[in-house]
């Protein structure tokens, strides 16, 4: 069975999305993009020398193996996000929009982040913001023109796990754009419900960079988020919020 | 309500008191807990609590990893001028002192600048005395334009400014401020700054607030250990961070703990912090404030630095020299001697064989910009 995760223009085999932040040296870094199976990483673009060829990043990993996907960390406002991705255009146009103006939890601000969202896109960028779980928000995001949308799980480098899981349902649910459940997931298993809920796919990092063996980890993680999207494509039963009995109060309506 | 005013409703004084009374029992509920406040600081800086202090240690390195991962961010310090109008008796730089005094020209920094660069530095943190007339803001932001094209991250160790001069600062390419009050307690205060602009206490207590104001994206605070009761210093600190992660919420907090070092004259240390103390200081901040940078300068000992690396600590400076112009040959009086002289290639192999990642660049320098217009 062909099971493709496509965004944009592009397909995917893996549903594993790796950031490259908090690693002990470029080589486990390396290592653990192998051992991960993700085809697709995110890396802050202030941590990137784009001017040095010998920057650890871009001597470790080859861009060109990856869909490489700056993202715009650190931008307090709209305008300092479009700065930085227009700096990053050179080598993308696909954009992971942060846009974090409180630097103690990184919360997104979801003001600013569909201001630059849509300039973004009206400039001819693919853009993948991070977001709250916030199910209008992400309607308003997939309306201008947003690739996807990749609300958080619980605060980011928490490992907390699904604490925002009935938002990001509803997300889910009212979705045309792939959902990418991003930050806080600490565990395999918080990324496997993720794609058991139906989300297209997850973006993880500290779970990995900071385990005691990263490789290791990124080896469980890709498993997961495979037992995941199985579950998911397998019917698993679902916990519905209305009562979905097969009619046995209204069932004689319908019969002959 | 301004910081000052804010300080002047802190309890201070009995909370040290309570501190020195507290006994195991209450440390080990501390301990116990997930997550830390503000009412926690004396009971983790109490001397009940060193038998504790590899508990503490081992939560700040995890909350440390968990937050910052396995990572150590560089930067060096540049030295602009050792000219300076305070009697501050701690100081190398103090007024009184004969010494012929130097600031760099346009030619000078860029020597420094280029000298640094080339070593791979890519954040850089400008100082100077304070001596207005020879080094006003103009001057400092001479210097953040001349240096801004070759490092990613430009702070400033500097005089305190008006607001308006900090947002020139900004505009210019300065991404962070650092500024420490040196000492919290007003008579203490009053007894090391003899003389000049520094002797006003509560100018400089609102500094960080006129900082914060024009938008800077880092700021550091600080206190210089060994001026006053530690504890005191560091009640005052927290609550001074707390106070400002509410009013100015968009800025990313670090602090540093100087230790004060014998300097010229006869100046003698009067509340001198063992090691002990000191990481108990590094390790109830970064269990009451996890996101909080931390650094940690050449003052200490390559040995002590080393085993402080995996306590709590976000970043490192290499290499440091005190006096102006002293990355390029010059011979001007230095601030302080540092203790650690290691060469920054020793540093990056000592961070790597602890499992660190030398971070050279964490800043992109074409976002800079000021939050006021």
């Amino acid at each position: 069975m062909t099971d493709l995760l496509k965004i944009h223009d592009k397909t995917f085999d893996s549903r594993l999305i790796l950031g490259t932040g908090k690693f002990s040296s470029p080589k486990v870094m390396k290592e653990v993009l192998i051992q991960s199976g993700a085809e697709m990483i995110t890396t802050a673009l202030r941590r990137v020398d784009l001017k040095n060829p010998e920057d650890p990043f871009t001597v470790t990993i080859d861009p060109q193996s990856y869909v490489f996907v700056p993202n715009t960390s650190g931008a307090r406002t709209a305008e300092e996000a479009i700065r930085i991705a227009k700096l990053a255009r050179p080598i993308s146009h696909w954009i992971k929009l942060e846009v974090n103006p409180e630097q103690h939890h990184l919360l997104p601000d979801p003001v600013e982040t569909l201001l630059a969202a849509e300039a973004l896109v009206k400039l001819g960028f693919v853009v993948l913001p991070y977001i709250q779980a916030d199910p209008i928000l992400a309607k308003r995001l997939e309306d201008v023109g947003c690739a996807t949308v990749m609300p958080l799980a619980s605060p980011i480098g928490s490992n907390k796990g699904l604490e925002t899981k009935e938002f990001i349902q509803l997300i889910i649910n009212q979705s045309n754009i792939p959902v990418i459940v991003d930050a806080g997931l600490g565990a395999p298993s918080h990324a496997a419900e993720a794609l058991e809920m139906g989300a297209d796919a997850v973006l993880v990092n500290t779970a990995i960079a900071t385990a005691q063996d990263p490789v290791l980890m990124a080896a469980a993680f890709k498993q997961a988020v495979i037992a995941g999207r199985l579950a998911f494509l397998s019917g698993l039963p679902q916990v519905h919020s209305q009562a979905h009995a097969s009619s046995p109060l209204t069932g004689f309506l319908h019969s002959e | 309500m301004t910081f000052p005013h804010y300080l002047s409703t802190l309890s201070l004084q009995q909370w040290v008191s309570e501190s020195l009374l507290c006994v195991s029992r209450d440390v080990e509920k501390c301990l116990s807990k997930s997550t830390f406040t503000l009412q926690d600081l004396p009971i983790l800086l109490s001397p009940a609590s060193t038998p504790f202090i590899e508990t503490m240690a081992q939560k700040s390195q995890q909350l440390t990893i968990q937050r910052f991962g396995k990572t150590m961010q560089l930067f060096i310090p540049l030295y602009l001028s050792n000219e300076c109008m305070n009697t501050c008796t701690y100081c190398g730089f103090s007024r009184e002192y004969t010494y012929e005094r130097l600031t760099l020209s346009e030619k000078d920094i860029l020597a420094e600048g280029h000298s640094l660069a080339q070593k791979g530095f890519q954040h850089l943190l400008l100082l100077t005395g304070e001596s207005p007339k020879k080094v006003d803001a103009r001057y400092i932001q001479h210097a953040v334009t001349l240096l801004s094209p070759l490092f990613s991250s430009i702070g400033i160790e500097v005089q305190p400014l008006e607001t308006p001069e900090y947002v020139s600062l900004i505009q210019a390419g300065c991404d962070s401020l650092t500024l420490y009050q040196e000492t919290y307690h007003p008579d203490a205060y009053k007894a090391y700054h003899l003389f000049g602009k520094k002797k006003n206490y509560h100018y400089r207590l609102q500094s960080p607030e006129r900082a914060a104001a024009a938008g800077f994206y880092r700021m550091n605070l600080g206190v210089l250990l060994g001026l006053y009761d530690f504890r005191f210093e560091a009640l005052a600190l927290a609550y001074h961070l707390h106070f400002l992660q509410k009013q100015y919420w968009k800025i990313h907090y670090g602090v540093s703990f100087p230790r004060i070092k014998e300097m010229v004259g006869t100046f003698k240390i009067q509340y001198p912090v063992c090691d002990l103390d000191f990481v108990k200081i590094i390790c109830a901040f970064r269990l009451i404030f996890p996101d909080l940078l931390i650094s940690l300068s050449t003052r200490e000992s390559p040995t002590l630095r080393d085993h402080l690396i995996p306590l709590g600590i976000t970043q490192i400076s290499a290499e440091s020299n005190t006096a102006p112009g002293g990355y390029s040959g010059s011979t001007a009086e230095k601030q302080f001697e540092i203790s650690d002289h290691r060469p920054l290639s020793d540093i990056c192999n000592t961070l790597i064989q602890k499992g660190y990642d030398p971070i050279f660049k964490n800043w992109e320098p074409h976002q800079t910009s000021s939050l006021v217009k």
